[in-house]
């Protein structure tokens, strides 16, 4: 049971069931750097994440560390 | 979260604003507010020809969308800088720009430095000594150059470029942590035409640079992802990441830094700096262009080096 969050090369796996925003926390990702993106959609910090969810981040500040 | 307007899904939401916005309407709201923006600071008007200055990034692409989009006769600018680092940086930015163009119908001009002058960045850099081994500055400097030389010879009245909020604000917070008496007065979002320097303007200098990527998303606009390869670890990057941190405990911070800085300039706090910044300027005796020094401007003289012969630029 788990939720991929991939940001760049990385990938991160948090449990189903938390909002994108408190996922983002657990992985130390500040949401004002990223996008994120669920099957190409954008998503926002209130979505709830579902079992095999996968999460792709878009960084927003271009050569930054996220 | 549901969109402000019309009660469907939400796909951004503005912490800073309040304001949650659907695709639809947000997409609606972005070329709105850049009009507000263009009339508030007397950017242009609808019969100037506007130069926008194009990477293939996210944010001049975006500008170049909304301007053209907004109906202004915008003509795009882009620069062959000939940056490689192994993932053909400029290549890909030059393709994605041209493909933008070409999907669009709109006149792109190309400039390519090698052709132009005989030696890209990198190789200028190498000659120059001027940016400890990162290419920024002499950069910087080629850009200024040439955007004020192409938009003066193809009679362009303004040039606009795509800097976001969070540019503007690592830069003030740059500029700021140094006191810099020289640069914290000319940060402004209209910098006005002046002995020979073409008016420049950022109509984007209050979206945040995460609305700006959002925008080129949703309008499905192609961007080169990863920027120059020369920007990795740049001290403006760690500033806009520090700031994104305050930003994340106080929504609005970043905007409230800048715009309580304008509002600090338009009363007079940098009125003395402002009056010494705009002194008469000479002619470059090589190119014509404006220079702060008598004799050829740092342009000419980086130009003007020979390869085998490194010096350093004042």
């Amino acid at each position: 049971m788990s939720v991929k969050i991939i940001l760049r090369n990385t990938e991160y796996e948090v449990k189903p069931g938390m909002n994108l925003l408190d996922a983002l926390r657990k992985i130390n990702i500040l949401p004002e750097g990223v996008i994120a993106t669920r099957l190409g959609e954008m998503i926002l910090e209130d979505e709830i994440l579902k079992d095999g969810d996968v999460i792709k981040l878009i960084s927003v500040i271009s050569g930054g560390n996220q | 979260m549901k969109c402000k307007t019309c009660g469907q899904k939400a796909v951004v939401n503005m912490r800073q604003h309040k304001l949650a916005l659907c695709k639809e309407h947000y997409l609606e709201w972005i070329p709105e507010q850049t009009a507000r923006f263009i009339k508030k600071y007397w950017m242009f008007g609808p019969d100037e020809k506007i130069l926008a200055a194009v990477s293939g990034g996210k944010d001049s692409l975006s500008l170049w969308d909304i301007l053209h989009r907004l109906g202004y006769q915008v003509d795009g600018l882009y620069i062959g800088l000939g940056i490689d680092e192994g993932i053909g940086y400029s290549q890909e930015s030059q393709r994605l720009t041209k493909k933008f163009a070409d999907e669009r119908g709109l006149k792109l001009h190309i400039v390519d430095i090698q052709k132009e002058y005989g030696a890209d960045i990198p190789a200028l850099e190498d000659k120059s000594k001027r940016g400890q081994d990162k290419p920024c500055s002499v950069c910087g400097l080629v850009k200024r150059h040439e955007m004020n030389r192409i938009a003066h010879n193809l009679g362009y009245d303004v040039l606009a470029t795509g800097h976001n909020l969070d540019d503007e604000a690592a830069v003030l917070f740059g500029n700021t942590l140094s006191w810099s008496r020289e640069l914290l007065p000319r940060q402004k979002p209209v910098l006005p035409a002046h002995d020979g320097l073409a008016k420049k303007v950022k109509p984007l200098c209050r979206f945040y640079e995460k609305e700006m990527t959002a925008y080129a998303m949703l309008r499905g606009i192609e961007y080169i992802y990863e920027e120059c390869p020369y920007s990795i670890g740049s001290t403006s990057i760690y500033y806009k990441e520090l700031l994104n941190r305050l930003e994340n405990e106080r929504p609005g911070a970043k905007l409230s830094f800048y715009l309580k800085f304008l509002d600090a300039r338009e009363k007079g706090l940098f009125a003395e700096q402002v009056e010494s910044s705009t002194a008469p300027m000479f002619n470059c005796s090589k190119c014509g262009q404006p220079t702060k020094y008598d004799g050829e401007c740092s342009f000419c003289k980086l130009i003007g080096i020979p390869s085998d012969e490194p010096s350093l630029l004042a």
